[in-house]
């Protein structure tokens, strides 16, 4: 069984780093005579965090679900790899290493640790013709993942209801990267979240990107943003305003780029810089 | 910041340890069941000790009771695991028996056949509510309440229609000495019951023969369909995607669970156990009628419920359904053993039902840390 262990897609060769893992150019998504995209450009590096922000209605939430499969585009470029893609469905996604984690339906509460973490890709063990879930196996993998992310739980048949709102975030991300993913989307994982929670998820986050995967860091909190990533995309009424590595941009330039207008920027002085 | 976070954690630790024992009971669906049932034991041990119904014969009125609710319950509590309802299983059982009965009655079709016929026939109707339920995304409790009037309804015209009243009999002549009527409606066991009699295990009756002549085939096939239905839930693939589409469809979804065949796939075993059900029936008084089955689906949810299953999904257990099958069974008969009048069964059911609930709400709250 430790072999079997040893063997999972965790293991897999992780791609060298800046290599870019996901390339967008020009993606227009409309919804009927709705324009949610209007030309959307970014790339995802191996090893590097790229930060999405934007103002709620910039188009953050379409772009993320067009990448993880749930809406095809429009229009325009998709490569993962360098090769262009057409998802059709969350699965196909998954299958090419493009890993969502929802804010709120990462896991589900009622159920327990292990069959949250294998939901969907459960173990099987077969006895003749029958075949059964793995139950000690699995049970073995989420106590062990668990613990390498320093959530020491005693019992991983405890019901993820049990966790804390990080703790989630944290199991969901270390579910997508046992199953190998190259490629993770993070919608607001620290939205919900106190300040030690929050903390808690930036630092795993950052642990993932040293283990070589590119990240999307869905956020529209500046701060949390500027702690984790290495590049920054801001959005605005569907379109990229541009992209910016961390040593082009401070945090005071990116939140008034992320505000788009004067508004919320005189607001801001108002409030004595507190926005 | 560390030195900070450390104590956070030991804090969080040391909470969860103390209450972990606890929690880790709480957390078993079945527990509520388990312990109602050790009490209704207890409380007909002591007020009917000495009538009988702990002797083989008494034993067997309440085990046949518990067994045929146990079928149903089965499937009720598959179900709602899966998030839906299904309110037609009542209807379901009275319209199986009519599949059964007017072909072979009144086409002369071998009983065997007609056997087929009303498994195929219900399958098909259980894909029915559950395609509707999957596509239109319509409440459950709506479309199967569409199906308890259609199919009770159509049980009393074609009864009426083929037998000019509510009830087909005569399937007796048919079904005597077949294979069917011993697979639905045969008991097990005999020699075994023949022999406890006669070591004086078990009470004869005046004519010699055992009190009870073996264990009924309605038992055997609750034992079976809750053993199939509780390693299924519990320990294969399949389970894990019963839990994951009624804990939280969209999130399942996500992950690639078929959340739509799953929940089809329940819709067809609640109809399978209906018949199952309805086959044992037809088979044992040799007829079918009308009003088989009635309020059936509401039994079913009730020992589903009392067996821990959420109302909302995603959490119960088969092994609790049993139990609240049991408990029902202990109960029902149990009322007429004491001589207490029966109307006070339904009074007690309904409070079971409402301490159930609560309990289960309780439950829920813990699991999932809502406070």
């Amino acid at each position: 069984m430790s072999a079997a262990i040893a063997s999972t897609p965790d293991a897999a060769v992780r791609p060298e780093p800046g290599r870019p893992l996901i390339e967008v150019r020009d993606l227009v998504k409309h919804f009927g005579p709705v324009v949610a995209l209007a030309g959307v450009s970014l790339t995802v590096r191996a090893g590097e965090v790229l930060c999405l922000l934007g103002d709620n209605g910039a188009g953050k939430s379409t772009l993320i679900k067009t990448l993880s499969g749930v809406h095809k585009p429009t229009s325009g470029d998709f490569l993962v790899e360098g090769r262009p893609v057409a998802f059709s469905t969350p699965r196909d996604a998954l299958d090419a290493g493009i890993a969502t984690v929802f804010q709120d339906l990462a896991m589900i509460p009622l159920m327990s640790i292990t069959r949250n973490f294998f939901m969907g890709r459960e173990p099987i063990r077969r006895v003749g013709p029958l075949s059964f879930m793995d139950m000690g196996f699995a049970d073995r993998v989420a106590r062990e993942e668990m613990k390498r992310i320093g959530i020491d739980i005693r019992d991983p048949r405890q019901a993820v209801g049990t966790l804390s709102g990080g703790e989630r975030q944290c199991v969901a991300i270390a579910r997508a990267v046992y199953f190998g993913a190259k490629v993770l989307i993070l919608d607001e994982p620290t939205s919900a979240l106190g300040v030690a929670q929050t903390s808690m998820v930036l630092k795993y986050v950052s642990q993932v990107r040293h283990r070589g995967l590119g990240v999307i860091f869905i956020t529209h909190n500046v701060r949390h943003a500027y702690a984790v990533g290495n590049a920054f995309t801001v959005l605005n009424r569907g379109k990229t305003l541009g992209t910016y590595r961390k040593s082009e941009i401070t945090i005071d330039a990116l939140q008034n780029l992320m505000a788009g207008d004067k508004e919320l920027q005189s607001l801001s002085d108002d409030l004595d810089g507190m926005v | 910041m560390a030195d900070r976070e450390a104590v956070l954690t030991a804090i969080r630790d040391e909470r969860l340890k103390r209450q972990s024992t606890l929690r880790r009971l709480m957390a078993m669906p079945e527990l509520g069941a388990i312990a109602g049932a050790i009490l209704v034991f207890l409380f007909f041990g002591v007020t009917a000790g000495g009538t009988g119904m702990f002797a083989a014969d008494g034993v067997l009125n309440w085990v046949t009771v518990a067994g045929q609710l146990t079928i149903i319950a089965t499937g009720a509590a598959l179900l709602m695991i899966g998030g839906e309802f299904d309110l037609s299983v009542g209807s379901m059982i009275g319209f199986a028996g009519m599949m059964i009965a007017i072909p072979t009655v009144y086409f002369g079709v071998p009983i065997e056949l007609s056997v087929l016929f009303a498994f195929v026939g219900a399958l098909a109707i259980g894909f029915l509510n559950g395609l509707i339920v999957v596509r239109t995304r319509l409440p459950s409790f709506i479309v199967t309440l569409a199906s308890l009037y259609i199919l009770r309804g159509m049980t009393i015209a074609l009864s009426i229609l083929f037998a000019n009243r509510t009830i087909v009999s005569g399937v007796r002549n048919f079904a005597d000495g077949t294979w069917v009527q011993a697979l639905f409606a045969g008991k097990a066991f005999s020699g075994l019951f023949v022999w406890l009699a006669e070591t004086g295990v078990i009470a004869t009756l005046p004519n010699g023969d055992p009190a009870v002549k073996g264990i009924p085939a309605v038992v055997l096939w609750a034992a079976g369909l809750a053993l199939i239905g509780h390693v299924v839930l519990s320990r294969t693939r399949l389970g894990n995607w019963i839990f994951a589409s009624g804990g939280d469809a969209n999130a399942a979804r996500n992950v690639g669970v078929p959340v739509g065949r799953v929940k089809i796939g329940l819709f067809m075993t609640t109809a399978f156990c209906a018949t199952v059900y309805a086959t044992c029936q037809v088979m044992e008084f040799g007829s079918a009628a009308a009003d088989r089955g009635l309020l059936k689906e509401f039994e079913a949810i009730i020992a589903a419920v009392i067996g821990g299953c959420l109302l909302t999904g995603g959490y119960g257990s088969v092994v609790g359904a049993v139990f609240g099958a049991l408990i029902f069974g202990v109960v029902q008969m149990g009322i007429l053993f004491t001589g207490a009048p029966n109307d006070w069964f339904l009074v007690f059911l309904g409070l079971m039902l409402l301490t159930a609930v609560l309990f289960n709400n309780v439950v829920r709250r813990r699991v999932t840390g809502e406070r």
